[in-house]
């Protein structure tokens, strides 16, 4: 069995940046338990001896020409924005106030 | 409704090639069919007459002055919405994009338009593409044209069930782990998914980087062929992207021939889980090929059996990286909790209020499978399981020129059959996942109705990588082999939508 518990979930809920309910933590523990369970085999069919792949297609050191080219206005960068000022990205405080 | 919506793409377009029906002429025809009957398959999220239209009419403009763009010059098609448009919503099926219009086109957007080919509208599918059945879309599931209470596949269902109920004529997909092709195989159409680099990912939206790529849909092989021609090639906008040209894929339709071709079996893909009805279809595909001289062996790829476990690490891990960027700063939704929040508790409710549950569930999973302590054990492994799928793929090509297998171990299931149980619904992506964790090329093409069901199945052709040409020639002999038998292709079987109730 796997030891996917509700206090891991809300743990990577919030590493996830993700708010969850209680029914959620709970309901979760139990599906992804069922998942890592199974995805777990992976384990049964490696040696220390393989390399990993990450991509499948080997390619390396993929550059272009360092030239100036059209880009996003300032005004189209900002156009999705929830909330802008000045000609920036607007948030809420970074910081706590305590 | 005019004729011209059961027409093939490449018909089409000589049609409008040779003047004898317009660009105008034809859009219309889809618009109007895809307005009508769009409330019965909920293929497109959006659909826009007006830019259609003034496209089809640019398209018409152009070749009166004898400029042909592409071979597919004023043909209508639909995008899948994770495209980005900068001139249409572009969610990616998820309620955080809701309304989010791009202030870029996607490379394959551009080089459609470049093409003269209107688009028709945003197709749907599973939020971020997670999912094989489109009922993890925010929007609601798109249904399958061959009995509106089944699901047409996923991701792309919005894609295939336009194109299997003639909604449009061609349609965009993107394969992660079998979204092209296994939406292709339940709905009787054609999807393929092209080797990874060979068509740009610049402007995907993007699922799991080292396994998205985007592809044709259609209802015949050499629609598939044209569409890939005209979107795949070089971009210096994507890093991944295939610096060579893998040749003309419409050249390999035309030209196919079964002379010395060598077809493989996958022992693991050929006898337990598959449905019986697509095991005996699948059965007949291969006695028609050796009917015609073709050299058959079985091959073994044991390292098959870990291809699942593999897939749900390394997409979960690359899409919890991926989905960072919903962060509610850029673009998209932002949910201000009650009080003072801090920017971490807004992100936590914005991301809470607009991923849903399949994407919540992964990104989870994700961000476990790549923590601390669980890295080599998880992640680390699924990639080696990734380098043994490629040594035994190499090994199976080093005896044939293709391998064929069911593209999906059952026909289209029930709205809400598999809603419950994730690990059954990542079941159905069993026989065209390898070729993502390889990064060869897949297709789909239809080989008739199960015999329990009715139900359409098809048969997918593997290649090695760059070799989508040799994908190609295999998937369209066997489309000529049956639509011989049948005198037309599988979709002229479907039932009449027209008519159809859900």
């Amino acid at each position: 069995m796997s030891e996917i518990t509700p206090d891991l979930v809300r743990h990577l809920a919030s590493l996830s940046r993700i708010l969850v309910t209680d029914e959620e933590v709970e309901k979760l523990a139990g599906e992804l338990g069922v998942i890592v369970d199974a995805v777990a085999e992976v384990n049964k069919a490696v040696s220390g001896d393989v390399v990993p792949t990450s991509h499948p297609i080997p390619m390396s050191n993929v550059f272009r020409e360092d030239e100036v080219r059209p880009s996003l206005s300032q005004q189209e960068a900002l156009s999705g924005a929830p909330d802008s000022a000045d000609g920036k990205f607007r948030v809420a405080a970074i910081l706590d106030e305590d | 409704m005019s004729e011209l919506v059961f027409k093939p793409a490449s018909e089409l377009a000589q049609l409008i090639a040779k003047k004898e029906v317009s660009s105008l002429e034809v859009t219309t025809a889809f618009f109007d069919r895809s307005e009508k009957l769009n409330e019965k398959t909920f293929s497109y999220l959006h659909l826009d007459r007006d830019k259609a239209l003034a496209a089809a009419k640019q398209a018409d403009a152009e070749l009166a002055a004898g400029n042909v763009s592409s071979p597919l010059h004023g043909v209508p098609i639909a995008m899948k919405d994770v495209l980005t448009t900068k001139d249409a919503p572009s969610t990616a099926g998820s309620k955080i994009l809701q309304g989010w219009i791009p202030p870029y086109d996607s490379t394959v957007v551009r080089k459609i338009r470049e093409a003269a080919m209107p688009i028709l509208g945003k197709t749907n599918m599973d939020e971020f593409a997670m999912g094989s059945s489109t009922e993890f879309s925010a929007y609601g599931p798109s249904k399958n044209p061959w009995d509106l209470t089944r699901i047409p596949g996923g991701s792309g269902g919005g894609s295939s069930s336009a194109v299997a109920g003639f909604l449009a004529p061609l349609a965009t997909g993107s394969d992660t782990g079998g979204s092209i092709r296994y939406p292709a195989a339940v709905t009787g159409s054609v999807g393929a998914k092209p080797t990874y680099g060979a068509v740009s990912r610049y402007g995907v939206i993007a699922l799991a980087s080292s396994l998205d790529q985007i592809g044709p849909v259609s209802n015949t092989v050499l629609d598939s062929a044209l569409l890939q021609d005209v979107i795949a090639g070089y971009d210096p906008m994507d890093s991944t992207s295939i610096p060579t040209s893998l040749g003309s894929m419409a050249e390999a339709v035309r030209r196919a021939d079964f002379k010395g071709l060598k077809v493989g079996v996958v022992k693991q893909l050929s006898s337990d889980g598959f449905q019986a009805g697509i095991k005996e279809l699948f059965d007949d595909t291969i006695a028609k090929l050796v009917a015609q001289g073709v050299e058959v062996v079985e091959v073994d790829c044991p390292s098959f059996e870990y291809a699942i476990a593999a897939y749900y690490l390394i997409l979960p891990a690359e899409a919890s990286s991926n989905l960072a960027r919903y962060d509610s700063v850029r673009f998209g939704m932002r949910v201000e909790p009650e009080g003072n929040p801090t920017i971490e508790r807004v992100m936590a409710a914005t991301r809470e209020a607009g991923f849903g549950p399949e994407v919540k569930r992964r990104i989870i999973l994700g961000t476990y499978a790549l923590s601390s302590g669980y890295y080599d054990a998880y992640y680390g492994s699924a990639q080696k399981v990734r380098t043994l799928i490629q040594q035994d793929l190499d090994k199976a090509f080093s005896q044939v020129d293709v391998l064929l297998t069911p593209t999906a171990p059952t026909t289209a299931f029930k709205l809400g059959e598999k809603l419950d149980d994730p690990l059954a619904m990542y079941l159905n992506d069993i026989a065209t996942i390898p070729a993502n964790l390889a990064g060869i090329p897949g297709m789909s093409v239809p080989n008739g109705l199960a015999k329990e069901d009715g139900l359409p199945s098809g048969v997918q052709s593997l290649a090695p990588a760059m070799q989508d040409a040799q994908m190609y020639r295999v998937g369209a002999l066997i489309e000529q082999l049956y639509v011989a038998q049948w005198g037309a292709p599988l979709i002229a079987q479907a039932p009449n939508l027209e008519v159809a109730n859900g």
